[in-house]
């Protein structure tokens, strides 16, 4: 078996305008999602009381919204987790209360008009540790780009970095652009993934990248194009691979998983498939737009010796 | 035919075979035991192990192992119905020992004494309860100035120094207020002989005179840091007191301690034993003071203190302390004429003040009060005063008459067996050097642990199946190399995870699973590059050379972009977070090591060291 037993030679940067278009389409309609409907974050990040718990039977989310309504508390958020019988209930923190006493207030409220629950997982976390959560994860999206953005800095030249970076941005908004349209609670795994895809989508993009490099090298009389063509045909093969190979074992964690994990595996699902186009269509065709041609490439010591000439 | 540096091959059969035994330990599994830990906190002996061991086989309860490990007695059963019969027998025989139930690895004894151990399981694995406590390090130096204001106010009493008040703004200036100015020099000339370090103010002018003292900036900071620590050991004291087995008592920033407690179901029972504040004060009753005037107004006299017993009754206790809980070194429950009661050991310095106490007041009687300081939420009702969200009770729990002089061993009765047990092992952890509140919780119940350990275990093992069917059928030969290069990654990374003791948490199995997926990208690289060599018409030797030379710069490339998010990660993570942080860190190192020279190793000794090699085996078509 094999995907490509010839060499292709598919015109990938002929279409890349047709391309840009469809990304600033998806990229403003994931800001869109984001300014209109926001993202859900999960208590990680806003603070709050989280109980999950396992009925004995398949469980009545009314009945329960009900339980707790009557003991005060309308504002829970009741939803099921994975299966029937799993239910997971939220609520925000409120100032001034004890969030552990209401933890335990809810399950007992939950209680009275179902004794057999099973209390699996409780979690409190208080507003002011949430904004940190919230805080430190920006923190953390913000030194993951500016290292890459170093280090892509000096392996690579600017133009190439430039394509690198939008690429590498433009697959976290399409992910949280994901999150807000769906109203998918995103919570601290989810965060990682986005980090693990960032870093993902640019181990993509750097394999073409040094397949370009190598190319302009050794196709002296290619124009631009026909080389960034050629590297990401050979290149392709691999990208496929490698993207299955990955994708086949997020998609296990996806189904197999659990619930606890919904968030992050989602991520890391949307984030190779972005991941993968990004790094041809919007890395490399950047690149190409920004003129890059075979004299990037070329050591770039020869200024430095001319400098050193001048009496 | 190419050759291959012998050494390289060596590296890799110890590399591997090291890698194996440590991580070994993690296919044994777990068993339910128990473990003993002294009450008297002297190491578990050799002796005391067969005496225990031969307790429970007389009894005919099949101890399945035994061992020290620390200064505890580790026993492991079978099941756990053994293990609760084990625990009756070993409770039954006396309060020798503190009992708790845990799960240990089932690893054989020569592993375990040659220190391997599985990997650590996370909470959200194994289940128990975490919490985040934030320290009040404002109060922590309130306490100090509360401390400093009786001091100075002894100090003035003995000097015979006539003064209005001692007052402290609670931020952190101590005022003290004299009737005379002249007295300023001769106070100021005191407090600069306690402790030169300190700011002094004096203020002459007026009718009387004052002396300010202020803490400078480093000694509030000292304070607060000091506070943290204290609160750390003494968390530390009582994790330790209620029978935890490993447990983490950590600082996390600037004001902040988490505590891990694996195994703990109910967080409301350590909470109470973490959070409390109780302690004891002795003081001398008052005899003077008119009790039933000072109850209508609220109002003690001169020197006095309005208490109240359990039962309601107003007395008037005198403002000194005699001793109070940070004095005691040790305490015990025990019954008294039948009655519950609490054993203290004072240190040297309380043993003298209740001697001399004692010697000069034999036949007066004596008050113990008991406090305890909650935080209380607005609107929460408090029985005793109120600062803000904290609560503060004072009860006297019992007035005696002192009959004799006694100074460091004595027993306080007027509590209840349970509380005698708690307050015991309240006094004996240490008491907290400044309020504590919870800024974050969670508990994970053992079933949830054990059905993410499942999820995550099936994820990882169908992840890894499926792409070896993938690999195995688009590279053939190569492919199965590829595949137990995966393998022996996978072996290597939990090597590696065993050995570090990194807590693995769901997000660290996730973590695993995603670096089966990208950790055969190395082998799909080379593989590419090597079937692009033999497309172009080089000599399968060549080939193979030329794919792991040529694929070498890209790996290494698109590694380093990874372990860059993987180390960010890990610097901002808490938590499960940064368990997958570790794993896809040190998957990205042990998938360079196995995909480059591990595979190469095995395509060598496979079909490289061949005189004739006519095709390779990597894809039909090759």
């Amino acid at each position: 078996m094999e995907f490509f037993r010839k060499k292709t030679s598919y015109p990938f940067m002929a279409r890349r305008r047709a391309w840009y278009v469809v990304s600033a389409l998806v990229i403003l309609g994931s800001l869109a999602a984001l300014g209109i409907r926001g993202i859900n974050f999960g208590i990680d990040f806003t603070g709050g009381v989280v109980l999950e718990m396992n009925f004995p039977q398949p469980a009545n989310l009314e009945q329960v919204r009900g339980s707790l309504e009557k003991a005060g508390f309308g504002n829970a958020v009741v939803q099921s987790f994975g299966t029937s019988r799993d239910v997971l209930v939220r609520m925000l923190p409120e100032e001034g209360v004890d969030n552990n006493a209401l933890g335990n207030k809810v399950l007992a409220a939950i209680r009275t008009d179902n004794p057999g629950v099973e209390l699996r997982r409780t979690e409190v976390v208080g507003g002011q540790v949430g904004s940190e959560l919230a805080e430190k994860g920006a923190l953390a999206v913000l030194f993951t780009f500016f290292f890459i953005l170093l280090y892509v800095w000096m392996r690579f030249q600017w133009k190439l970095g430039v394509g690198a970076i939008l690429a590498a941005l433009h697959d976290p908004i399409v992910i949280l652009g994901f999150f807000a349209v769906t109203q998918m609670t995103f919570d601290l795994p989810a965060l990682a993934a986005i980090l693990a895809v960032i870093g993902y989508s640019l181990n993509d993009t750097v394999v073409v990248f040094d397949r370009i490099r190598e190319r302009f090298l050794s196709m002296r009389k290619g124009t631009p194009r026909e080389v960034m063509d050629a590297s990401i045909n050979e290149t392709l093969s691999r990208t496929i691979m490698t993207s299955s190979t990955t994708m086949l074992t997020v998609l296990a964690l996806l189904f197999f998983g659990g619930e606890i994990l919904r968030g992050f595996s989602t991520a890391l699902t949307i984030g190779i498939v972005v991941g993968t186009y990004s790094s041809i269509y919007i890395a490399s065709a950047l690149a190409l737009d920004l003129k890059l041609s075979a004299r990037d490439m070329l050591p770039v010591q020869k200024e430095k010796d001319a400098v050193d000439d001048m009496p | 035919m190419h050759s291959y540096p012998a050494w390289k091959i060596w590296l890799v059969v110890i590399v591997l075979l090291v890698g194996t035994v440590l991580a070994l330990p993690n296919v044994f599994g777990e068993a339910p035991a128990l473990q003993l830990s002294r009450n008297d906190r002297t190491a578990v002996t050799e002796t005391q192990l067969q005496q225990v061991v031969g307790t429970l086989q007389a009894k005919g309860v099949a101890v399945d192992g035994s061992y020290v490990e620390g200064d505890r007695l580790v026993l492991r059963f079978d099941d756990v119905g053994t293990r609760l019969q084990a625990r009756d027998v070993v409770q039954s025989a006396g309060n020798e020992y503190l009992v708790a139930l845990s799960d240990v690895p089932r690893t054989p004894g020569w592993m375990r004494k040659l220190g391997l151990k599985p990997m650590s399981l996370g909470l959200d694995l194994r289940g128990g309860v975490y919490f985040m406590y934030e320290v009040d390090a404002k109060g922590a130096v309130k306490q100090l100035l509360t401390s400093m204001e009786s001091d100075y106010r002894t100090l003035l009493r003995k000097e015979r120094i006539p003064f209005i008040g001692v007052t402290s703004d609670g931020v952190d200036t101590v005022k003290i207020s004299l009737r005379s100015g002249e007295d300023a020099q001769q106070v100021t000339n005191l407090l600069r002989k306690q402790d030169p370090n300190l700011v002094l103010n004096t203020d002459t002018l007026g009718e009387g005179g004052a002396v300010t003292v202020q803490l400078s900036p480093t000694q509030v900071k000292q304070r607060q840091d000091f506070a943290i620590q204290q609160n750390i050991t003494t968390l530390r004291n009582r994790v330790d007191e209620l029978g935890v087995t490993e447990p983490i008592v950590a600082r996390q920033g600037i004001d902040r301690i988490v505590v891990q407690l694996p195994g703990v179901q109910d967080p409301n029972e350590a909470l109470r034993v973490l959070g409390a504040t109780a302690t004891l004060e002795f003081r001398l009753v008052d005899p003077d003071g008119d009790v039933a005037l000072a109850d209508r107004t609220k109002r003690a006299p001169l020197g006095s203190k309005l208490y109240y017993s359990r039962e309601g009754q107003p007395v008037l206790l005198k403002r000194e302390i005699i001793v109070s809980g940070e004095q005691l070194t040790d305490a015990s429950s025990g019954f008294s004429q039948g009655e519950p009661s609490v054993n203290v050991t004072l240190d040297a310095r309380g043993a003298s003040k209740m001697l001399e106490t004692t010697r000069q007041n034999l036949g007066r009687p004596m008050a113990v009060v008991f406090i305890e300081k909650k935080r209380v939420a607005e609107g929460q009702p408090c029985k005793g005063t109120r600062s803000g969200n904290e609560c503060t009770e004072e009860e006297v729990i019992n007035i005696a008459t002192i009959r004799g002089v006694f100074s460091s061993n004595f027993q306080i009765t007027g509590v209840m067996a349970n509380e005698a047990r708690e307050l015991a092992l309240l006094l004996r952890a240490g008491s907290l050097a400044a309020p504590l509140y919870i800024v974050e919780q969670r508990t994970v119940g053992p079933s949830l642990g054990a059905d993410n350990i499942a999820r995550g275990m099936q994820a990882l093992v169908i992840g890894m199946l499926v792409t070896f069917v993938f690999m195995a059928v688009y590279y053939l030969g190569f492919g199965m190399v590829a595949n137990v290069v995966l393998v022996t990654n996978v072996v290597l990374l939990a090597a590696l995870l065993s050995m570090l003791q990194a807590s693995l948490s769901l997000p660290g199995i996730a973590g695993i699973v995603l670096t089966v997926g990208m950790a055969v990208d190395a082998n799909i690289l080379i593989f590419e590059r090597i079937r692009e060599e033999l497309r172009n018409g080089v000599s399968p030797h060549a080939a193979i050379g030329a794919g792991y030379e040529k694929a070498f710069s890209s790996i290494a490339d698109a590694n380093v972009t990874t372990l860059i998010a993987g180390i960010v990660l890990f610097t901002f993570g808490t938590g499960p977070v940064r368990g997958f942080a570790v794993v896809l860190s040190l998957g990205i190192i042990t998938s360079m090591f196995t995909a480059l020279v591990v595979s190469r190793v095995l395509i060598y000794l496979l079909w490289d060291r061949k005189r004739k090699l006519e095709r390779l085996s990597i894809g039909m078509g090759y």
